[in-house]
């Protein structure tokens, strides 16, 4: 089974563009999964967010699935194309990922204090 | 450049990072607590689901050197004893500090409810429902941290080194997670609180930021490692069907509360088979319910599957179908709906499970200051060795987080409150050359070369091991290092992966390194180390491993300062047996 990901790319100052990759995939795998594996076999600058893997329990992977807000950890890949793109209402950083971090933990607001 | 001073630089924000600022701040010091990821979020705590053992005696009564005892026992001979009493003495006063904070232990009848996990002599273990365990626990700190108007949370900072100036640990040098840019940290005494290292294996219950780091840091800074062989797997981590939305090692909570039964590829039973055949386990500890110890059932799977009687996807079964639905229901609630989401129904199916690489027992070398032999640097939770000897019993690593968090920051603070800083451009020059020198040429690609290397050691260090696998992985290991070159590679682009797998992956050689070491030196089997050349526990190898970077190769000796307090000796306190 082959999953098509159709990637919103680039950071805040370039327009971003949007990047396909197929993935094959086993039954079960997620979207995760797959972001992975473009790292590891396709593209090695792809940039996002995940931490736990499989716990859900972390909260990092949170995306923009198909036009709605989900977790890349608990959506499962299926055949056919899959649209994915940074958050929108938060700050873009890069690729898929945002500003997620509660203001007062970022780096920014430390060196105020 | 960014820049930042404070009395005590906490890495890492999970159970033992969180406890440690909150007790470094109670006794006056400034503190910044940094994570890779985001705070209270990137590690284990925040993922474990089970239960955190202390002598509290709610359940029944109980005394620390009960679980003192039972500490020791699973540790085959090689704990630090005196860090073993520290943990079992402590954990009372943390578990119910914690429940003071409204944690949420599960309670019944009034009073807080202890289960009986294996290896305890009785119920001991808390635990908040349903599965809910580390986030509460994390959620609980996170609250006190935030209200602590001293501590200065940092996420998306990744400590890369610590910096030592004059052999004295002075702060850190790391890189902002977001631009890549190199930050410096200034600080009187440096807390490493950043876990363990089971990312290293293929199959494992890891997060991302879960590969060793601070092992890597404490080598770095000069300070010696111990018990580096000693890798626990998890024996039945979640196999098949894929399964997401929990995490891999909840089985456990299962078959505490169910008794699941252990089947193998012919669906037939095989755990007492074993237990029988090991000695240890004679004198009553095999009731026939849920006994055998981590290691024990570690082998038992393997060998199953070895001997060509695995599950399909090469594990074991775990079946639960002896048991009535609405008993799930009642046991577990939420978690059930969550497995129907899978398609896992366990009234009709039993599902596939195997060993996975799930907490580290070696460690930083620390004294009971938990300072580590590089003055002014400290290491506390999993990120500490020693404790748990060469196996660890379950419930005790949340308990060792919490305890020697609380512990080191307080000896952190201490230790800032009588220096100054000494931190000069010269304690973080390397480091910044190391990332000044990063370059767009990707050669190879990280993210795969840290598959390969998790290979690597799933298959020839894992829980059997060989002196022809161990030789192979040292090799293998050569070569991914030589792959990866000594210049970061680097996209260049914000929240740099490139850079980030390479950072990782320079880290994760190292320590890989240390434990294959380990474990080719130790000629014996003990505890969670299993030497198929070497079979059974050899009396000579009672003693501790050290490793250390010595002009930059890793120099393995016997731990010359072998602490043993007469706890074992002694009688126990005088309560029921
Ligand atoms: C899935 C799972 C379930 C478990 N269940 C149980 C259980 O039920 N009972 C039990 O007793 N034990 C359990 N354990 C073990 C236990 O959870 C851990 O040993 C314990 O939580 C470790 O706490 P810690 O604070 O030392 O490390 P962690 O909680 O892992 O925190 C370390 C932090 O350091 C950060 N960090 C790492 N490197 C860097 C760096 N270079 N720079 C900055 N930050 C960094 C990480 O992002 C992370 O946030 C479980 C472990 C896992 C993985
Ligand atoms: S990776 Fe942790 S919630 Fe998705």
């Amino acid at each position: 089974m082959i999953a098509t990901l159709l990637i919103q790319r680039g950071t805040p100052t370039a327009s971003p563009k949007v990047e396909r990759f197929d993935v094959p995939f086993a039954d079960g795998q997620t979207l995760l999964d797959g972001l992975r594996y473009i790292r590891a076999h396709i593209d090695p600058t792809l940039a996002f967010r995940f931490s736990c893997i499989n716990a859900n329990a972390c909260k990092e992977c949170m995306m923009l699935i198909d036009g709605e807000v989900d977790y890349a950890c608990t959506t499962r890949l299926r055949d056919g194309e899959i649209t994915l793109a940074p958050l929108p209402k938060k700050t873009l950083i890069g690729d898929l990922v945002t500003e997620i971090a509660p203001p007062d933990e970022r780096i920014n607001y430390a060196t105020k204090r | 450049m960014i820049k930042f001073e404070t009395d005590v630089l906490i890495v890492g924000a999970g159970g033992a990072g969180m406890y440690a600022a909150i007790e470094a701040a109670k006794s006056g010091a400034s503190v910044i607590l940094a994570d890779r990821s985001l705070i209270g979020r990137g590690g284990a705590t925040v993922m474990a689901m089970m239960t955190v053992a202390a002598a509290i005696g709610a359940q029944t009564p109980d005394h620390w050197e009960r679980h003192l005892a039972d500490t020791l026992t699973a540790g085959h001979g090689l704990c630090n004893e005196s860090l073993s009493a520290i943990l079992c003495e402590d954990a009372p006063a943390r578990i119910l500090e914690m429940d003071a904070w409204k944690v949420g232990w599960a309670r019944e009848d009034g009073h807080i409810e202890q289960a009986h996990a294996p290896g305890h002599d009785r119920p001991r273990c808390v635990y908040v429902d349903f599965l809910n365990t580390g986030p509460a626990v994390s959620k609980t700190l996170r609250r006190h941290v935030q209200n602590a108007s001293t501590i200065r949370r940092i996420g998306d900072l990744c400590i890369v080194d610590i910096a030592v100036e004059d052999g004295v640990a002075c702060g850190a040098t790391a890189i902002h997670m977001e631009t890549g840019e190199p930050v410096i940290l200034a600080a009187k005494a440096v807390v490493i609180a950043t876990g363990g290292l089971t990312r290293l294996y293929r199959r494992n219950s890891a997060s991302l930021n879960m590969a060793g780091d601070g092992y890597a840091l404490a080598l770095r800074a000069g300070a010696p490692l111990i018990d580096m062989e000693f890798v626990q797997f998890f024996p039945i981590g979640h196999l098949a069907p894929r399964l997401v939305g929990l995490d891999p090692i909840m089985w456990d909570p299962f078959r505490y509360k169910l008794g699941g039964i252990l089947l193998n590829g012919q669906m037939r039973e095989f755990e007492q088979r074993y237990a029988a055949e090991d000695g240890r386990h004679e004198g009553g500890r095999n009731d026939g319910t849920y006994v055998l110890t981590r290691d024990l059932a570690t082998y038992a799977i393997m060998k199953e599957v070895e001997a060509g009687r695995g599950s399909p996807a090469g594990g074991a079964y775990l079946s639960f179908k002896h048991v009535p639905e609405a008993e799930l229901r009642r046991a577990f609630g939420p978690v059930i709906d969550t497995l129907a989401k899978n398609g896992i129904d366990l009234t009709q199916r039993p599902i596939e499970v195997a060993p996975i690489a799930h907490y580290h027992m070696g460690g930083v070398k620390v004294d009971t200051q938990f300072e580590s032999a590089v003055p002014n640097l400290f290491a506390c939770g999993e990120a500490v060795g020693g404790a748990n000897g060469a196996n660890r019993l379950s419930g005790n690593a949340i308990t060792e987080a919490l305890v020697f968090g609380a512990r080191a920051g307080r000896s952190a603070a201490a230790t800032a409150a009588k220096a100054s800083h000494r931190w000069r451009p010269s304690a973080s020059a390397a480091t910044l050359d190391l990332l000044r020198r990063r370059t767009p040429s990707v050669t190879a690609n990280p993210a795969a070369l840290i598959g390969e290397l998790q290979g690597v050691m799933m298959d020839k260090v894992g829980p059997f091991r060989t002196q022809t696998q161990l030789d192979e992985a040292l090799a293998d290991i050569d070569r991914i290092e030589r792959a990866i070159g000594t210049d970061p590679m680097a996209s260049g682009a914000p929240f740099d992966a490139v850079l980030v797998d390479w950072l990782d992956l320079r880290n994760m050689v190292l320590v890989a390194r240390s434990v294959t070491l380990a474990a080719r030196a130790r000629l014996e089997s003990r505890g969670s180390h299993q030497r198929e050349d070497f079979p059974g526990l050899d009396p000579r190898w009672q003693f501790n491993q050290t490793v250390e970077l010595r002009d930059g190769r890793l120099a393995l000796a016997a731990d010359a300062r072998l602490e043993r307090s007469s706890h074992a000796a002694q009688p126990l306190a005088d309560i029921p047996a």
